[in-house]
């Protein structure tokens, strides 16, 4: 193991803040108590919604698979523990939209009674072929659980690329959030095991630890973990928030900046938070699926700050009770650290995989929200924006709605780390401007999308209303081209055509009786564009209901 | 609306940042009362008054909150900075039209705060030098070359009684007395010794405007060590003023300005960290900053040797307003992730 003279590049701007960190580090991380009614989102993570396994009525128990991911870039969702499945329906859930979004909702039994679970556990993981692990931690519902909630299995595929470091995100930079802190303290074992896996799944090279110069004691026990092997390198890096922004992060330990829009694996770097190692070691050595999570609960508002181990599904009220947060006393709560956590507006929203700290503050410290001055160009913004932006440009062009030019000026490479704001002289919200603008663009971008599609559509339409007239006229032309070929013919022409024509109605009589339909007897072409049409109605419905 | 700004206490206020700038105008403006008159600070609250009374009345005809914009201090800046380009021996009108029309036509017709293309002081000093040549121009002497000290009255009397006493009390300044003498054939060295004009240079520039100058200078080292304004401007603008004056002076001193007076003599420390850095109307890029102090520093001298005006600092800020966004345009810095790994 090295650690001592590993040079540490130096992002761009950033913010020295008051860490807060060390009001909810005092005690060891305690294990919540089961909840009455355990919220479980079908979305917990980045991807398509899990879709649901069991109804209401099922007895499910620990660890029990209820709802299996829905496609590629999805993960299934397992019973946090045992008890009844209540209900299947909307309910309130910790995003910054405050929408409601689908739940499996389960009383619990209080018994906690586990599943025989697929998987036996595993201490030969290199046993297994990297398909399989991945597959594994895919069953196991595990996420990226520094935030994001990109499902792991994913972010453990080389996809062809040759994976050169993969670095463990152990900055955690943003103020009060000391989950993964106090996870290394007490499991760095675990996350060393979890950290190898990756490792072999990956196929990677080298591995690397990032982490903040204040975590002293989380430091010194993954040191003690890693013992004397010298496979993983731990770097400190200055406490300088966005330390563990996962580009700034890649940047420090490496000196290469990952592409903009592009992913840190095109640069053979893949990075992942040292809690989703732990769930992986969980996953892999223990065969358990991911049913909880260490959270923070810190602020001013909560009596004694500290760590618990959370199952997912907990309702937020029941964390807050459990702490003594007094009701009345609480005037915000927030999801996530103070710089990029949102506000959440009802505390019956559940614990999700994504949810490492629940910041709640006391009303008496809850600022006041100032109004916003005009833009004096100072430029401060641009000093502390670690992706080296030009935050005062992107205002100039967000608020006057040109979102032409504000893509001119990189809106899409902005991390909203919130670095911007803080700085402020004239206290102008500007990463929520930044939001309004990106999302107004993504909008006109569907829109566009949608009206290129029905344009298609009536063009197409078009083509088909004139192909059928000149078919129409075509065969008009003929019959007129048989008609006057006919006079040559000895007999009489009209009693032919008679005859002709009674002959037919005799023969088809003589086939079937039953009298013909229009969606019969088609032709291969016909029968495509019904397919087509049924298939574009449907797919219609579905984007209704998805939006 | 859902707010998810971030949660930290920040100090950070622009009435703070102009107050700051305010601290750091105290020992030049000092020096400038102790070396040519309370005529300085009479300016400088005609301008004052004068600029809350405009700002406020444009205000409340855009019904916009009137009470926080002035608290705000930008209009405050702009008049003391007005009153400190201006001769302290001009007469009480000037000052009250410059500051109300850099007011209402620099800064309000625009939108108000943040929206100013030009700065509004410099276009203030401008349409007066155009306007009223003659009161622009007439400068008082420093009072150690005045044969009596002026009273109080004489210098109230100057401002507000049509220049009564305003013999005993003028002089030129040395730029301008440098131009004149070339203009009429003779050479730098021979005005440096002349009769006349000697007595106006001292150790570094002007007698009296020296220590002026380094007042402002000190007020603006106290300005970049606090990190309130861009030190690329105020750099970059004192540097291209050196090395073309040196370069010039080193060419020819018969006929050019020395560096030093160059840097001492004029407007040059007050408008390089006072005026120059006004962010409102300055490049916002750190390189587009450095590319506009540059052209502030090249117009002012160019302006100083071979223009009409012994003095060109308020032009050169206020060409170089009009290319800030072209310069901010092409000085777009690298994003992350988008340069060289």
């Amino acid at each position: 193991m090295t650690t001592a003279s590993h040079k540490v590049f130096d992002f761009h701007g950033g913010l020295h803040l008051d860490e807060h960190k060390s009001i909810s580090t005092s005690k060891r991380i305690e294990q919540a108590p089961i909840p009455a009614m355990l919220v479980l989102p079908l979305s917990q993570h980045i991807g398509a919604a899990a879709k649901p396994c069991v109804a209401i009525g099922d007895s499910v128990l620990k660890g029990q698979l209820i709802a299996k991911a829905d496609g590629r870039v999805s993960v299934p969702v397992h019973a946090s523990s045992s008890g009844e499945v209540v209900a299947i329906e909307k309910r309130n859930v910790p995003h910054p939209s405050q929408l409601k979004s689908e739940c499996i909702v389960i009383k619990t039994d209080g018994r906690d009674t586990p599943i025989d679970t697929e998987y036996t556990g595993l201490a030969n993981y290199h046993s297994l072929s990297t398909d399989e692990l991945r597959q594994r931690i895919h069953d196991a519902g595990i996420v990226g659980l520094g935030g994001a909630g990109f499902p792991s299995h994913l972010k453990l595929k080389p996809n062809g690329h040759h994976v050169d470091t993969l670095i463990l995100n152990a900055a955690e930079c943003e103020p009060y959030i000391s989950c993964d802190d106090m996870l290394m303290r007490e499991q760095a074992p675990a996350i060393i095991s979890g950290l190898r896996i990756m490792q072999h799944a990956l196929h990677a090279k080298n591995c690397m630890i990032g982490i903040e110069d204040n975590k002293v004691e989380a430091f010194a026990a993954l040191q003690t973990a890693i013992g004397d092997s010298d496979d993983i390198e731990i770097v400190r890096v200055p406490t300088r928030y966005p330390a563990g922004g996962e580009r700034q992060l890649i940047y420090s330990l490496t000196g290469k900046q990952a592409p903009s829009q592009g992913r840190p694996l095109e640069i053979g770097i893949v990075c992942h938070n040292v809690g989703t190692a732990a769930a992986v070691h969980n996953a892999v050595i223990k065969g358990e699926p991911l049913l909880s999570r260490v959270v923070t609960l810190t602020g001013s508002g909560i009596p004694q700050p500290r760590n618990m181990y959370v199952l997912l599904g907990t309702p937020i009220d029941d964390l807050l009770e459990h702490c003594r947060a007094n009701r009345d006393d609480i005037g915000r709560t927030m999801i996530g650290g103070p710089m990029m956590g949102f506000v959440l507006d009802s505390t019956t929203a559940p614990v999700t995989k994504t949810t490492n700290c629940v910041l709640v503050t006391h009303q008496r410290d809850v600022q006041k929200p100032e109004t916003a001055l005009p833009c004096i160009r100072c430029g401060d913004c641009a000093d502390v924006c670690p992706v080296n932006l030009l935050p005062q440009q992107l205002y100039w062009y967000a608020h006057s709605q040109e979102f032409d030019h504000i893509q001119d000026y990189n809106l899409f490479d902005c991390i909203e780390c919130g670095c911007c704001d803080v700085v402020c002289p004239s206290r102008i919200p500007l990463v929520q401007y930044f939001r309004f603008a990106k999302t107004t663009i993504w909008q006109h971008e569907r829109d566009t999308e949608k009206s290129n599609k029905a344009r298609l559509r009536h063009e197409l339409r078009l083509e088909r209303l004139e192909r059928e007239k000149i078919e129409k006229r075509e065969r008009h032309n003929r019959k007129k081209a048989a008609l006057k070929k006919e006079p040559e013919q000895k007999e009489d022409p009209k009693k032919a055509a008679i005859l002709a024509a009674m002959k037919r109605v005799k023969e088809k009589q003589s086939v079937t009786n039953i009298s013909p339909s229009n969606t019969e007897n088609l032709n291969a072409d016909q029968q495509r564009k019904i397919d087509e049409a049924n298939a574009r109605r449907t797919g219609q419905n579905k984007d209704k209901n998805g939006s | 609306m859902i707010t998810n700004t971030p949660q930290v206490p920040s100090s950070a206020s622009v009435s703070k940042l102009m107050l700051h700038v305010g601290y750091a105008l105290v020992p030049g403006t000092l020096a400038y009362v102790w070396l040519f008159g309370i005529g300085v600070l009479v300016q400088i609250l005609l301008a004052c008054v004068t600029a809350v009374i405009t700002e406020g009345l444009i205000l409340a005809l855009r019904k916009r909150p009137v009470a926080q914009t002035l608290a705000d201090g930008s209009a405050l800046l702009t008049a003391v900075l007005l009153a400190l380009a201006i001769s302290p021996i001009a007469p009480w009108w000037i000052i009250v039209l410059g500051t109300a029309f850099a007011i209402i036509f620099g800064k309000q017709l625009y939108g108000g705060i943040g929206y100013n293309p030009f700065n509004p002081a410099m276009l203030g000093y401008v349409m007066l030098l155009i306007s009223f040549p003659l009161e622009m121009t007439n400068w008082p002497a420093a009072f150690s070359l005045l044969e009596q000290t002026p009273t109080l009255q004489t210098s109230l009397d100057v401002i507000f009684n049509s220049g009564l006493g305003i013999d005993t009390v003028s002089g030129a300044t040395p730029l301008d007395a440098i131009k004149t003498q070339l203009a009429q054939g003779l050479d730098i060295p021979s005005t440096l010794i002349s009769p006349d004009y000697g007595e106006l240079f001292g150790a570094l520039a002007g007698v009296g405007w020296e220590v002026v100058s380094i007042g402002f200078l000190l007020g603006g080292i106290y300005l970049l060590l606090t990190g309130r304004i861009a030190w690329q401007i105020p750099t970059a603008m004192l540097g291209t003023i050196a090395i073309l004056a040196s370069v010039f002076y080193l060419i020819d001193s018969s006929q050019y300005i020395s560096p030093l007076l160059h840097l001492f003599g004029g407007a040059s420390m007050l408008g390089a960290f006072f005026i120059a850095t006004d962010p409102v109307s300055a490049a916002t890029t750190p390189r587009g900053r450095i590319y506009y102090g540059i052209g502030i520093g090249v117009l002012t001298f160019v302006i100083r040797t071979w223009g009409g005006y012994p003095e060109g600092f308020a032009f050169a800020v206020l060409l170089m307003n009009m290319a800030a966004p072209t310069i901010d345009h092409y000085t777009r810095p690298t994003v992350f992730g988008q340069g060289k790994g």
